[in-house]
């Protein structure tokens, strides 16, 4: 199999390291050669983050680069616009609808680009979610990354039984159902 | 079937080691090399420490490996400078268990004050390096560093990068070997280095890496492929990746120990290919070699010495061959900083507001330099804030920071903080210096210190009391206060700061993002009590954002209830929500 490239950004403190975890877990148990790379330390507080995931039967590097993407799956979508050029050029971008200005723009020297989701669609193939609403419909909103998670899931080649366990051995046991929900309102919806 | 895992290069890093039969470990945080020790830490078998600084890990370890028993030593490339001392000497003096020093660099600068190369430090020790390439090899070649440390009788730097450190790749398990604790011998000439032991040791340690670079043509170490040789590449590490990827059918001498180099298999490659490449991220360490033996090579003409290497890269420099890339987005930058809920951004906001400078330091704080707090002005290393004040002060007198403070963490101030403040009170300063009391490493990811009551393995014991310390190494005016307690901080700052004794103000509050912190709530805007002044928005807490209106909102998902915004309105247009008993 040809290696498979998901990119998963957001803001530091999102959680794209709980969903590399997932990824890492489930394509490992699938018997693909993985790599994955993260970010720790300080760019992880409040910064751009990005998690890269490549599986295939053989991988070398950890990362991916420019043009290259299958998935890109976005907690933020100004980070969607950030990376959008990663991508092949069938790739599709899996984006959470949802806002967190960067301090540039708190201070008033940059401005948030408007229509960020519209202007990703005439380029690329965008599939767009509010996940931070459908999180609280669910009574917690810090599942919201399971559900753009399980989105992103229906563009990989894994069932939603494998995701479901795979879930339930990576989250902490108490949240298991919360988490095993939020993923299959993302994967059905 | 063996069992396999998937393991950040840290994780394997620390597999290895625990299969390699390691007894005791001793570590600093710092990223990318924090994950080593906190694995370690889950093996019962490993005695592992957080120890206050690199110097003291280095020891820590050199003692063990000198009592018999395999040991370690984990940091990051910075904290080799501090560990730098105990490294030169142990080159000498060798080992009697097997001593690794593993050490992360960090090409790319991600979480660092500089990009320097371990390499060349290695060198300059006359210490072997050894450099895998992804988690599997960080797990075996870490068993193989024990091995040759014993059998040369040399401490071992086993270096990694972040790319390497923070990848997750598939790990095969094997067991732990136990190897028999060695018996201390006394040994004059080995263990105690003075002039007359330390010329003969000299002697030692180069002869010892002469046979080491003949011995390196056959270690399994360093591998060989032949493909097409028209193009032959030397590397190592993560770039070895990068190449595989970029040129897949090239020649490849793939180096495993760094330094020495094997002189006699590099010439045999050199020979047999037609265009020889070295490609090594940072400094031209294996290629200035290489060049100085007379072979033609290709290096850093071609390639850069800064930041990290890509496939996509190699193919533009080595084939010509330009990837084709879609434009990229014009989009706002979104640099780091300080959390919601951080204390660090209270005291800040003090600070600013009194326009007082800050010598900074290392840590989440040094944060504090950006806007929109712009508060820290200078940035050196671990402990460097309280001796460039001091310093300072030296240089203009006690009136020139009569407006500066130094401020420093509670883990960097007892890494080696507290011998600057020392200084200052033995040579008779006057300047401010705020410990920001967070109780813990925040950076690195909340690692355990001495003054936080827990140790690396999760064990109560005794807790450093700051306030105490201070006290008795003769700082008269000590204080401790809540750091979101504005109105009183403003004054004792104020107060120290005017004061021309050294003083200590050490302000204390939980890291937001520490397991065992809970919100006290929530804050929320009133908008028809809003005047619109902004003067909530001016420590730059990421939760709360200006309206088209001019008026404010608060991410009740990111707020965590510090309630510094309400405490700066004038106008009751904030409010609090406190937290329900059963949330």
């Amino acid at each position: 199999m040809e290696t498979k490239n998901i990119m998963i950004v957001g803001v530091g403190g999102q959680g794209t390291l709980l969903t590399s975890r997932v990824l890492g877990s489930i394509t490992t148990k699938a018997g693909y050669d993985v790599k994955l790379s993260e970010v720790h330390g300080m760019a992880q507080r409040g910064g751009s983050v990005v998690t890269f995931v490549r599986y295939g039967d053989k991988v070398n590097e950890p990362i991916v680069e420019e043009g290259q993407a299958d998935v890109l799956i976005a907690f933020e979508k100004l980070e969607a616009m950030r990376y959008a050029h990663f991508l092949k050029e069938d790739g599709v971008i899996i984006v959470n609808d949802y806002e967190i200005a960067p301090m540039t723009v708190v201070t008033g020297n940059a401005e948030y680009p408007e229509n960020i989701i519209e202007t990703l669609k005439q380029k690329h193939k965008v599939v767009s979610i509010n996940a931070m609403e459908e999180a609280k419909k669910l009574g917690n909103t810090k599942c919201f990354n399971v559900i753009i998670l399980g989105v992103a899931a229906k563009s990989m080649d894994f069932t939603e039984q494998q995701w479901l366990d795979v879930i339930a051995e990576t989250v902490p046991p108490k949240t298991v159902e919360l988490n095993q929900k939020a993923f299959a309102i993302g994967f059905e919806g | 079937m063996k069992d396999t895992k998937i393991m950040l290069g840290n994780e394997a890093i620390a597999r290895g080691a625990y299969e390699a039969g390691v007894k005791v470990s001793a570590a600093y945080p710092g990223t990318p090399s924090t994950e080593v020790s906190e694995n370690i830490a889950k093996y019962d078998e490993i005695y592992a420490e957080w120890s206050p600084n690199e110097k003291v890990a280095m020891e820590v370890a050199i003692g063990a490996s000198c009592a018999g028993v395999r040991a370690m030593a984990a940091m990051k490339h910075v904290g080799l400078n501090v560990a730098a001392d105990p490294l030169y000497t142990c080159s000498y003096s060798g080992v009697n268990g097997g001593l690794v020093v593993v050490v992360a660099d960090d090409p790319g600068i991600y979480s660092s004050q500089n990009e320097q190369d371990t390499r060349m430090v290695a060198r300059a020790a006359m210490v072997p390096v050894i450099e895998p390439s992804d988690s599997e090899e960080a797990r075996v070649f870490m068993k193989l560093a024990f091995e040759y440390s014993e059998k040369y009788d040399t401490p071992v730097i086993l270096r990694t990068t972040t790319r390497l450190s923070h990848s997750q790749g598939v790990v095969t398990l094997e067991d732990r070997v136990c190897p028999v604790d060695k018996v201390y011998e006394h040994n004059f000439q080995k263990n105690v280095m003075m002039p007359g032991n330390a010329k003969l040791r000299h002697r030692f340690v180069e002869k010892r890496l002469r046979q080491m670079a003949e011995d390196a043509c056959e270690m399994p170490l360093n591998t060989v492929s032949y493909d097409d040789t028209s193009i032959g590449i030397i590397t190592s590490g993560i770039p070895y990746q990068y190449v595989k990827e970029a040129l897949p059918n090239a020649s490849v001498l793939k180096l495993g120990l760094v330094n020495p180099l094997p002189k006699k298999l590099i010439e045999e490659f050199a020979s047999k290919v037609e265009k020889l490449y070295i490609v090594e991220e940072l400094e031209p360490v294996i290629e200035e070699q290489i060049k100085s033996w007379g072979i033609n090579a290709i290096g850093k003409e071609i390639f850069t010495v800064q930041g990290e290497y890509s496939a996509n890269m190699l193919r533009e420099a080595v084939l010509g061959e330009k990837t084709l890339l879609s434009t990229s987005f014009d989009v706002p930058a979104r640099p780091p900083i300080l959390c919601p809920g951080c204390p660090h951004r209270s005291v800040y906001s003090v600070l600013k507001k009194l326009k007082i400078h800050a010598a900074g330091d290392i840590g989440c704080y040094t944060l504090g330099a950006v806007a929109p707090l712009n508060v820290v002005e200078t940035n050196v290393c671990m402990g460097a804030s309280i001796s460039t004040l001091h310093g300072m002060e030296m240089a203009k007198g006690p009136g020139y920071v009569r407006d500066w403070v130094a401020a420093i963490g509670d883990s960097t101030f007892l890494h080696t903080g507290v011998n600057s403040l020392m200084n200052m009170v033995y040579n008779k300063a006057t300047g401010t210096v705020i410990i920001l009391d967070n109780s813990t490493t925040g950076m690195t990811g909340h690692q355990e210190h001495a003054a936080t009551g827990k140790t690396l393995k999760g064990e109560t014991t005794y807790m450093i009391d700051i306030y105490s310390l201070c006290k008795s190494i003769g700082v008269e005016h000590v204080y401790e206060i809540d750091a979101f307690e504005i109105d009183e901080l403003e004054k004792v700052i104020k107060r120290e700061c005017a004061r021309e004794a050294v003083s200590v103000i050490i302000t204390k509050s939980p890291c937001a993002l520490l397991k065992t912190f809970v919100p006290k709530g929530k804050c929320y805007a009133i908008p028809e009590n809003c005047k619109k002044c902004g003067v909530c928005l001016v420590p730059g807490c990421p939760a709360i954002t200006k309206n088209d209106d001019g008026t404010v909102i608060i991410d009740e998902t990111m707020c965590n209830g510090c309630g510094l915004c309400m405490k700066r309105c004038k106008f009751d247009a904030i409010g609090f929500t406190p937290r329900a008993a059963d949330e």
